[in-house]
């Protein structure tokens, strides 16, 4: 009896979902934002309240903005937490080393991830599904893990080592662990499939003729990749690209699993600030900072690219 | 030894286990109209690929003007090729497909934009300069892609299947555009095309292909009246095809027991064609002692003729009358009994 419930609501769930689909109904549709707007804007104005707050001994370890005592009402407000971060080159360096380091690795799984995707694209279908699946696999296995068996194969007396050691291309073992190519490595290797799955969306789309069409009109193949190829999957070369660099900026995970003292990045000092230093309202302003630095001239370069494509639709 | 415009010297392509063509020798002249006919699979698209030269033959040659360009890559080859999707540029406008090709020659953009004016006239493609692609008509994409083509001045312009995306209608207009054009340019055309209507229309000779060889090659006029064997007369409109027997010095159509008397070349042939269009039927009211009799067994009006299928002696054969005099053919029924006639002249035996 109650299998048969459980269907009935299943079903009923769907059809509910495809009437609303189907009207555009504004509560269907404004469900997710509001649900952005409880989980995302609301901690994020939390953040923001702290990081203009005084920082003071004591749990929460900053002073309330507002405050009822005997003396009346009081607000009390400072901008001092960004006026530290932005005068000690410490916190600039190091958000500097997250937006080269996903930078570099941005172009990398750009540069390793598109023959791939352009592969699996014009593979056949059947070998497609496969090769697909091939690249999705690895999210079955936790990201820590996956991150964990790099340190494992890195270290001193990791397979790699080991190996070079045997083939008699070293003598002893190398620190290949805790230095920033051991993150750079780290980050290509966990972001390539976000690189790829975008573009293999829209290379899957691209027509093979057009490849043949350019070279019989005379282009060769470099100039058919700069002028057709290139163009023509540049909407997924963007996709991908801002799933790669948006998070990496933030990366905490693999710098600190993987990374050494050699450089600092943004996720781990603000990680510090607060756990370490409990600093809070230090920390939060380094984190509104990241954001507002970052994630505003992306919004505003999406919004512009997602009308330049409409108007070319 | 005087070369012909494009020489395919033996030339052999296996994808795996296929054999695509088989050692396939075709000489193609200076400003004809040449199709290659054949239904899928039948290696047409893939000799035309290695003309095109995205594909390398296994063995054999290529020859334009006398010179080997097996080896060239495409983009060297002074040829090009209308897709039969037309492969155009869908983040270009119109105009850019069509500079496209221009560009990649080092042409002064004065004489580029002379040259893309002319063949926006030329295809009356004036007023879609600007225009996406994507945004106009199936018959306009198509004067895209030739124009596209025909902008670089080829040597020869290959087309794969280049009516087959149009409807009926502009299809027939665009048959008459396509050798108006050719005509006025005198550019070598090579079409690709399974419709035999397209290719007896347009081509001035034809090669019939099947199974990576070709067949027969000659002008449609040829090709339809004498095909080399019974795939050919069944594939190019529609055959009767009877089987002769030679005895005493006689050539007799078995399944009519017909006697040929005009004859000139009494060779041994084992097979006759006698296209539909060639026979004709009348109505007999009464028993005659005529033996060219048969039973009318299906009528199909078609408008400018009538289709008849006529049993005779259990074999059934098919005979095309106009239908200039409606009051006659109209009076054939199902069933009916009908005489039927045909000059020996337009007999054609063949071995096959």
């Amino acid at each position: 009896m109650i299998k048969l419930n459980l269907n009935l609501m299943i079903h009923q769930y769907f059809c509910l979902m495809i009437r609303y689909l189907k009207k555009q109904n504004f509560w269907f549709v404004f469900t997710p934002y509001f649900w952005l707007v409880l989980f995302f804007f609301i901690p994020l104005a939390l953040i923001f309240k702290i990081s203009i707050s005084v920082s003071e001994w004591g749990m929460p370890p900053y002073r309330d903005l507002f405050s009822l005592s005997e003396e009346g009402f009081k607000f009390d407000s400072t901008l001092s937490n960004y006026l530290f971060i932005f005068s000690d080159p410490f916190y600039i360096r190091s958000y500097l080393n997250s937006l080269s380091l996903a930078f570099t690795s941005t172009i990398l799984c750009l540069v390793i991830g598109y023959p791939i995707a352009f592969y699996v694209a014009k593979s056949q279908a059947n070998i497609r599904i496969i090769l697909l699946v091939l690249l999705i696999i690895p999210f079955w296995t936790s990201f820590l893990l996956r991150v964990y068996a790099w340190k494992v194969l890195l270290q001193g007396s990791g397979i790699i080592n080991s190996i070079l050691i045997h083939l008699g291309f070293l003598t002893e073992p190398i620190s290949m662990l805790h230095n920033h190519y051991a993150v750079i490595l780290g980050v290509v290797y966990t972001y390539l499939p976000f690189m790829i799955l975008p573009l293999y969306g829209y290379l899957v789309k691209f027509d093979l003729n057009l490849i043949d069409a350019a070279n019989d009109l005379g282009a060769k193949p470099v100039n058919t990749f700069l002028k057709v190829i290139l163009p023509l999957s540049l909407p997924g070369i963007i996709a991908g690209s801002m799933l790669v660099f948006i998070p990496v900026v933030g990366e905490f995970v693999i710098p600190e699993m993987l990374g050494g003292s050699d450089k600092l990045y943004f996720g781990k000092i603000i990680w510090d600030e607060f756990f370490v230093n409990r600093d809070w309202p230090v920390a939060s302003a380094l984190a509104m900072s990241g954001i507002v630095i970052l994630v505003f001239p992306i919004v505003i370069f999406q919004l512009m690219y997602a009308k330049y494509n409409f108007k070319n639709e | 030894m005087s070369n012909s415009f494009l020489e395919i010297i033996n030339v052999t392509k296996r994808f795996g286990n296929i054999l695509a063509l088989d050692k396939v020798n075709l000489k193609i002249e200076k400003s004809e109209i040449f199709s290659l006919l054949g239904s899928s699979g039948c290696g047409k698209s893939t000799l035309l690929r290695i003309i095109a030269g995205f594909e390398k033959p296994d063995q054999g040659k290529i020859l334009l003007e006398g010179n080997d360009i097996t080896n060239l890559p495409p983009y060297i080859r002074p040829l090009n090729i209308m897709f039969q999707n037309y492969a155009l540029f869908p983040h270009l406008n119109v105009t850019n497909n069509i500079k496209f090709g221009l560009k990649e020659e080092s042409i002064p953009m004065q004489e580029i934009n002379n040259r893309v004016n002319e063949i926006l006239n030329l295809l009356e493609l004036n007023g879609l300069e600007e225009r996406k692609v994507n945004e106009i008509s199936g018959g306009q994409q198509q004067r895209v892609a030739l124009a596209r083509c025909l902008v670089k001045k080829p040597k020869l312009l290959l087309l794969d299947e280049p009516l087959a995306a149009l409807d009926k209608q502009l299809r027939i207009q665009t048959q008459f555009e396509l050798v108006n054009l050719q005509n006025k340019l005198g550019i070598t055309f090579i079409i690709v095309t399974h419709d035999q209507e397209e290719a007896i229309s347009l081509s001035d000779r034809m090669a019939i292909m099947q199974n990576g060889k070709i067949l027969q090659v000659g002008n449609p006029v040829e090709i339809y009246e004498k095909p080399k064997n019974n795939y050919i007369a069944n594939f190019i409109g529609t055959a009767n095809i009877f089987h002769i027997l030679n005895k005493n010095n006689q050539v007799i159509i078995k399944e009519l027991n017909y006697e040929i008397k005009d004859i000139n070349n009494n060779k041994n042939f084992n097979k006759c064609l006698i296209r539909p269009e060639k026979i004709n039927i009348k109505k007999i009211e009464n028993q005659s002692d005529n033996s060219n009799v048969g039973i009318v067994k299906e009528v199909a009006y078609l408008g400018s003729y009538t289709k008849y299928l006529i049993e005779v002696n259990g074999i059934q054969f098919y005979s095309f009358m106009q239908n200039s005099l409606v009051s006659d053919n109209l009076q054939i029924k199902w069933d009916d009994k009908v005489e039927f006639k045909f000059n020996d002249s337009s007999i054609f035996l063949f071995n096959d």
